[in-house]
């Protein structure tokens, strides 16, 4: 209906405004409440869930009529939080999503970025074929190979109920060497000539030269790896059975699918321990969208 | 914006003798020749290549071979002989009609999944791709869902379709029964819609740069010509995201091959009566839950075969619309 509408309205202004002298912008400000009316209507949508999981998670019973959408003065509490923390264990779950993550990260940012350098400015042997097994990595869904790695990392290397087996099959995000890839490529090649020229070895190259000139990929590359394991639920779930390792992605899902049964308020905890693992990745994200967005779009529309 | 930055200006190269790479010596020749210009490259990609090959490539033989094996789990240490028993495990995939009922769950939910995500977010990029009060704050609540955990967002979605929840609430006699979740009808519609819901903000993304790179003058032009709103977006907005149309159709596919938490958590194991199931959902059920392991290899290498075809076709689609 939004649609239609705008369609009329830009019918009828455009046309006799139309010449080469008015700016763009003029012409379209008097038709963007449409757009406006679109956009709010979006963000409503997209944002209401999370409102409502920081209203249910404060509910002391649960209010699913159209009242509970607004916190009910007696119905407030802090109590579901305690539950939660209490059936999970939040503070060891999240320090076992930080390792976890943080494996990854470090996987990422050390190993990826040497190879997203190699792939992109030194010719060497293998270059090809490393190049055209990163884009099959990028194609195929880790998902798919969940028997084959649960048969190598928990029955071959024993690595079940392990950090290490945790961290294996994600420990290098090809995302994140493509990204690493693509901006090193714009670096141009002649800036490295001449610190060769001087002497420089390649790891300092590329520590002193290519790192700083690329920084900007390297934060968004992080952001992106970061969400990966942070939210990962079916390996850790699939090679971890022990309570006191379990990421907090999996914790909670554990609970949740568990029925919940124990919790006064069950949909209270959930939505607690829901707030607690959405709240990290949303900081984050909130704080550096810039970076965030633009890094999906160059690898997004390349991919 | 590695696709729209401006290359850098370009540096004359250095003249012969500068060149760090000028007169190589016969040895420095012989490396060459065998390891390429920089050999030192093969050391900074050899961890990637040791990743690839441990964590990739090995897994990928490995399913292969379980598939046209006998295989099952056995107690740690035991030795159990694994016969070769050819396309048996094949032919049983092919045969399970819970396999074919993921299929078919699959298949709705792409049908549902697919046109709402390609017309939800060209529209709302199309909404902001302009100068537009709040943008920043736009694009980043898009964004939100999909950068947060599935299990978190999974929590809300069951409170709010839960069968006494706010959705059954609000539609009253309307509400399915039973509820959306347990309904047999609406189990795998649901799910498409929260994916849908999730991943959007990514795609609308994914539409927003290639709108930037549509030439504005195309739009004037259309616009002298008196060309309607609705004349303008099929005639200009649409043939110039094409390719991200259908780069969107085949990262849903992948989607729809890979989902595992959303029937898991959301309904419930695939429920009702395997209604939301997806093929995911079965290898683990099947290989892990139910120790068949050489069944979920099959159907994983099928599924593997399945998605590498339609990138391959989306590929070769791309590259005769660039």
């Amino acid at each position: 209906m939004t649609l239609t509408a705008g369609a009329s309205e830009v019918g009828a202004t455009t046309v006799p405004t139309a010449s080469d002298d008015v700016p763009t912008i003029e012409i379209r400000a008097p038709r963007s409440w449409w757009r406006l009316i679109l956009l709010l209507i979006g963000a409503a949508v997209f944002l209401f869930p999370f409102y409502y999981m920081i209203v249910g998670s404060l509910q002391k019973t649960a209010n699913t009529n159209l009242s509970g959408v607004v916190p009910q003065p007696g119905n407030i509490t802090l109590h579901n939080y305690g539950q939660i923390n209490a059936a999970l264990d939040l503070g060891k779950a999240i320090i076992n999503s930080g390792i976890f993550t943080g494996g990854v990260l470090l996987g990422t940012l050390v190993l990826g970025i040497l190879a997203g350098y190699a792939l992109a400015q030194l010719r060497f042997r293998g270059r090809g074929v490393l190049f055209a097994f990163m884009l099959l990595l990028l194609m195929v869904p880790f998902q798919l190979l969940i028997i084959p790695l649960y048969v190598i990392i928990v029955r071959n290397y024993g690595l079940g109920n392990n950090y290490l087996g945790m961290i294996a099959p994600f420990a290098i995000n090809s995302t994140a060497v493509f990204i690493f890839r693509q901006y090193f490529l714009q670096v141009p090649k002649e800036l490295f000539d001449a610190a060769r020229i001087d002497g420089a070895n390649e790891l300092r190259v590329l520590t002193r030269i290519a790192l700083p000139l690329v920084r900007p990929a390297v934060l968004t590359a992080m952001l992106l790896t970061f969400i990966g394991p942070w939210n990962e639920y079916l390996w850790p779930f699939l090679i971890t059975k022990q309570q006191n390792l379990l990421p907090l992605a999996v914790a909670l899902g554990n609970y949740i699918n568990a029925g919940s049964g124990i919790a006064a308020n069950p949909y209270g905890a959930i939505m607690a321990g829901s707030f607690v693992l959405a709240l990290p990745a949303v900081v984050l994200f909130v704080i550096f969208q810039r970076h965030f967005v633009t890094v999906n779009i160059g690898s997004g529309v390349k991919g | 914006m590695t696709s729209v930055t401006a290359p850098h200006p370009k540096v004359p190269p250095l003249e012969g003798d500068l060149r760090p790479d000028a007169r190589p010596s016969a040895r420095q020749r012989l490396t060459r020749a065998a390891f390429g210009q920089n050999p030192i490259g093969m050391l900074f990609g050899a961890p990637y290549a040791l990743f690839i090959a441990l964590l990739f490539a090995y897994p990928l033989f490995l399913a292969v071979w379980i598939s046209f094996h006998s295989y099952f789990f056995a107690a740690p240490g035991v030795s159990v002989p694994r016969p070769f028993v050819g396309w048996a495990n094949y032919t049983a995939v092919l045969t399970d009609p819970a396999v074919r009922q993921a299929f078919v769950n699959i298949g709705i939910f792409l049908v549902i999944n697919v046109p709402l995500t390609v017309i939800l977010s060209l529209l709302l990029a199309t909404a902001l791709n302009a100068a537009i009060p709040f943008r920043t704050f736009f694009r980043t609540s898009y964004y939100v869902p999909y950068v947060t955990a599935s299990v978190a967002t999974i929590g809300v979605f069951l409170f709010i379709l839960s069968p006494t929840g706010i959705l059954n609430h609000v539609l009253g006699p309307l509400a399915p029964t039973p509820s959306w979740l347990v309904n047999q009808n609406w189990a795998m519609p649901s799910v498409a819609i929260y994916v849908t819901w999730k991943s959007l903000g990514f795609f609308i993304l994914l539409y927003l740069a290639a709108l930037l790179n549509v030439p504005e003058e195309l739009y004037e032009a259309a616009k002298v010509d008196g060309a309607s709103w609705w004349h303008r977006l099929r005639a200009v907005t649409i043939p110039g995201v094409r390719q991200v149309t259908t780069l969107v159709s085949l990262l849903a596919i992948i989607t729809g091959a890979n989902l595992f938490t959303e029937p898991y958590l959301l309904t419930a194991g695939g429920g009702p009566d395997g209604k939301s199931a997806s093929p995911v959902l079965l290898i683990y059920q099947s290989g892990i839950e139910q120790n068949h392991p050489d069944f979920a290899s099959a159907l994983g290498v099928l599924l593997l075969i399945l998605v590498l075809l339609i990138s391959a076709g989306v590929w070769l689609l791309q590259r005769r619309q660039a």
